[in-house]
């Protein structure tokens, strides 16, 4: 079987090593693995501030790179909500392309979701030394959560990792005021929002908070580490489960 | 009502240093979005019943000019007069000339939001009509100077208890009771010989019934009855031409989540079914009832994309949801309707240039989505509107530039690769040692409250090569 990954335009950039760990967890799961060298980013950004233009181009650009694989497998709730639920809308004037669009929706998954629903993994890959241990608090990012129904497949993937445990934080399924453009261009409503994600993460005692998405991972850590708490780790959950962090 | 959504960042900011507004505003959470969340635990089967509501509300919308015409001519057989206003302005004109042909001096109101669109207790004042608002936070905020309310169905949830003691000590010149049951007396005393000396009741209306020709009235206090079963010769109904349901058995349907999606109630307190003035044979009830039934901007969304907005029941779950309403409160969208539905509201009805940061406010979590009891997909309406924007060229012209160059490397890989290639090294030397950035310029409302943290030195794609 052969898996398209996604890496994301935001793992590519910020984090890399999120994309290795995302790659080990399929290639231990025993899954030929594909990274196409052309992809570049899903056109989220353009879809969510109302240019239809880019996006659609993106969104054609993406199922000319990935309709050919088995699975495509995406590290992000968000870039995976996109394609598998909104891609259909931008093409609705090109039967061709919505056609061949809808064929590949239904292989389109988020990490996690993929990891526990269709390889039904038992094993992870052996910890790298220094792996993280102790306890972590999960992140329920919001595109993940209410358009993929992520929400028991990370946590039942989290309670195979040795050393770690999970523990919940309040309002885990509330958002973390990222947003994408939204942090950018009401910043202050945007950090009052965060503040209240930060207060439950700390509520829940927990060494780590654990999430899916590369836009709410960089909102929490950055605003964690402003307000003067260099200790939280911020990980994604494609790390923990690689014992990679 | 002016629309004032321009002021939107403004008033945010104002909204977002009130401390003691923000302590008010937990109430939100503490109190509707629990409170929903048990109650709609009393239904076998929510979902269903959601579907079932939804489609009950479409079959509505889909025929209007067909419920309206039904409802028409029921609501006239039985006695009542009804009457159109295209704009909320003819229909406060409407209701003032009503009051005239009656020679009313004073008139009672239960809760109507479409009531703010009209401005009608201005419109009544103008006209020497006294007009005077009897549910307690209505109540509450037209003696502290007219306040607008800042959520559909909790109007002054934005005030706590002691400044609500202060008003009505310093309104009411009676001593300063901090007891809400003494408080709730003390307006009642106020109240009641308002209401037996009225002449005219003007009452919202959740819905109107086809079939009966009736109004449908939820409330908590049971002011509504007051209203129009007690003194009052004349009974107006203000309310959107969208509300009309085409039989009873719809209105059960709504029901079942309306209280429950709002206060978190498996039913309000009081709930009237109001069908026509007093016949001869009954004992009470107005002389003359009038429905005045509004457009104000509705039927330009019939048979476009926005039109799944008008089956909005109006119990205010996706404002109390909202991550952004929690932290802003009502007062910052600038019109009658805060929240995402007002976000979608808003520039639907008084034009999108006019609102241009309400479709932009809002981070798109989906979560009023997930809560509305009629199934509107708001994230999806905030995106067209946003399309909208965009179309129009409403947005600032960096935004247009940034785009088109962003679009030009990510629609061509080789160039991708080299400018992140770019991007990644000028970032990861901008974090330093402390592998973070604390200033990124054209990034400020991120840096201003946030660490940027910083990539590694290379992209994924380069490592993905090097490994391989």
């Amino acid at each position: 079987m052969r898996v398209g990954l996604f890496v994301t335009c935001l793992i590519d950039m910020m984090r890399p090593e999120i994309g290795f760990s995302a790659l080990k967890l399929l290639e231990t799961a025993g899954y030929e693995v594909v990274v196409p060298e052309s992809q570049t980013c899903c056109g989220q950004p353009a879809y969510s501030a109302g240019n239809r233009k880019a996006a659609r181009d993106l969104a054609e650009k993406f199922v000319n790179e990935f309709e050919h694989f088995d699975y495509v497998v995406i590290p992000s709730g968000s870039c995976g909500g996109t394609i598998k639920t909104h891609y259909r809308d931008l093409f609705l004037d090109d039967l061709d392309l919505r056609t061949r669009m809808e064929r590949l929706a239904s292989r389109v998954y988020e990490l996690t979701d993929f990891l526990h629903n269709v390889a039904k993994i038992d094993q992870l890959p052996l910890r790298e030394p220094g792996a993280f241990s102790g306890s972590v608090t999960y992140h329920d990012s919001c595109s993940g959560l209410r358009e993929l129904g992520v929400q028991v497949q990370p946590r039942a993937l989290l309670e195979k990792v040795p050393g770690v445990r999970l523990t919940e934080m309040k309002d885990s399924r509330t958002c973390c005021g990222f947003g994408g453009s939204f942090s950018l261009k009401y910043g202050d409503i945007s950090s009052a929002i965060v503040d209240e994600k930060c207060m439950h993460i700390h509520g829940s005692g927990a060494d780590a908070v654990v999430l899916g998405d590369l836009g709410c991972m960089l909102n929490i850590e950055g605003r964690l580490r402003r307000t003067g708490d260099d200790r939280t780790r911020v990980l994604h959950v494609a790390q923990v489960l690689a014992g990679d962090a | 009502m002016q629309v004032q959504s321009m002021h939107f960042k403004q008033r945010a900011g104002q909204k977002l240093a009130d401390q003691r507004l923000q302590q008010n505003l937990k109430k939100l959470s503490t109190k509707f979005v629990s409170g929903r969340a048990s109650a709609i635990t009393e239904l076998d089967d929510f979902e269903g019943t959601r579907d079932a509501a939804k489609e009950r509300r479409m079959r509505a919308i889909e025929n209007l000019d067909v419920w309206l015409d039904t409802f028409e001519k029921e609501a006239t057989r039985r006695g009542a007069t009804v009457l159109y206003a295209e704009s909320a302005e003819d229909a406060s004109r409407l209701v003032v000339e009503i009051a005239k042909k009656h020679d009313v001096k004073k008139a009672i109101k239960s809760k109507s939001m479409v009531s703010e669109e009209m401005a009608l207790n201005q419109a009544l004042e103008a006209a020497g009509i006294q007009a005077i608002e009897t549910d307690l936070g209505e109540y509450i905020l037209q003696i502290n100077g007219n306040e607008a309310p800042s959520h559909i169905i909790a109007p002054v949830v934005h005030k706590d208890k002691e400044e609500i003691s202060d008003l009505f000590a310093r309104v009411h010149k009676r001593p300063r009771l901090t007891d809400i049951s003494a408080m709730t007396r003390e307006a009642r005393e106020i109240l009641r010989p308002q209401f037996l000396s009225a002449d005219m009741g003007i009452t919202g209306g959740n819905f109107v019934i086809a079939e009966t020709g009736s109004v449908a009235i939820v409330t908590n206090e049971g002011n509504e009855g007051m209203c129009t079963l007690l003194p009052p010769k004349v009974h107006v109904v203000v309310t959107g031409i969208e509300k009309v349901l085409p039989t009873l058995e719809d209105l059960a349907t709504v029901m079942r989540l309306l209280p429950r999606s709002a206060t978190g109630q498996s039913i309000s307190n009081y709930f009237s079914l109001l069908t026509g003035p007093r016949a001869d044979d009954e004992l009470d009830g107005p002389e003359h009832m009038y429905f005045v039934l509004v457009d104000g901007g509705r039927s330009n969304l019939v048979g476009t994309e926005f039109q799944e907005m008008l089956r909005c029941i109006r119990c205010g779950a996706c404002m109390n949801h909202c991550p952004v309403y929690q932290k802003i409160g009502g007062h910052s969208y600038g019109w009658v309707y805060p929240g995402p539905m007002g976000s979608v509201l808003t520039p639907s009805y008084a034009g999108v240039e006019n609102a241009l940061d309400l479709p932009q406010a809002s981070t798109l979590c989906g979560e009023c989505h997930v809560v509305c009891p009629v199934k509107i997909p708001l994230p999806d309406l905030l995106r067209k509107l946003r399309e909208k924007q965009y179309e129009g060229k409403m947005r600032p012209s960096v935004e247009y530039v940034g785009f088109a160059v962003w679009a030009f490397f990510a629609k061509r890989p080789m160039l991708y690769r080299l400018a992140t290639r770019i991007g990644v090294r000028v970032m990861t030397w901008m974090g330093g040692s402390k592998k973070s950035i604390s200033k990124l310029p054209f990034a400020g409302g991120w840096t201003d409250n946030r660490e940027m943290p910083a990539p590694t030195g290379k992209t994924f794609r380069e490592l993905y090569k090097q490994r391989r």
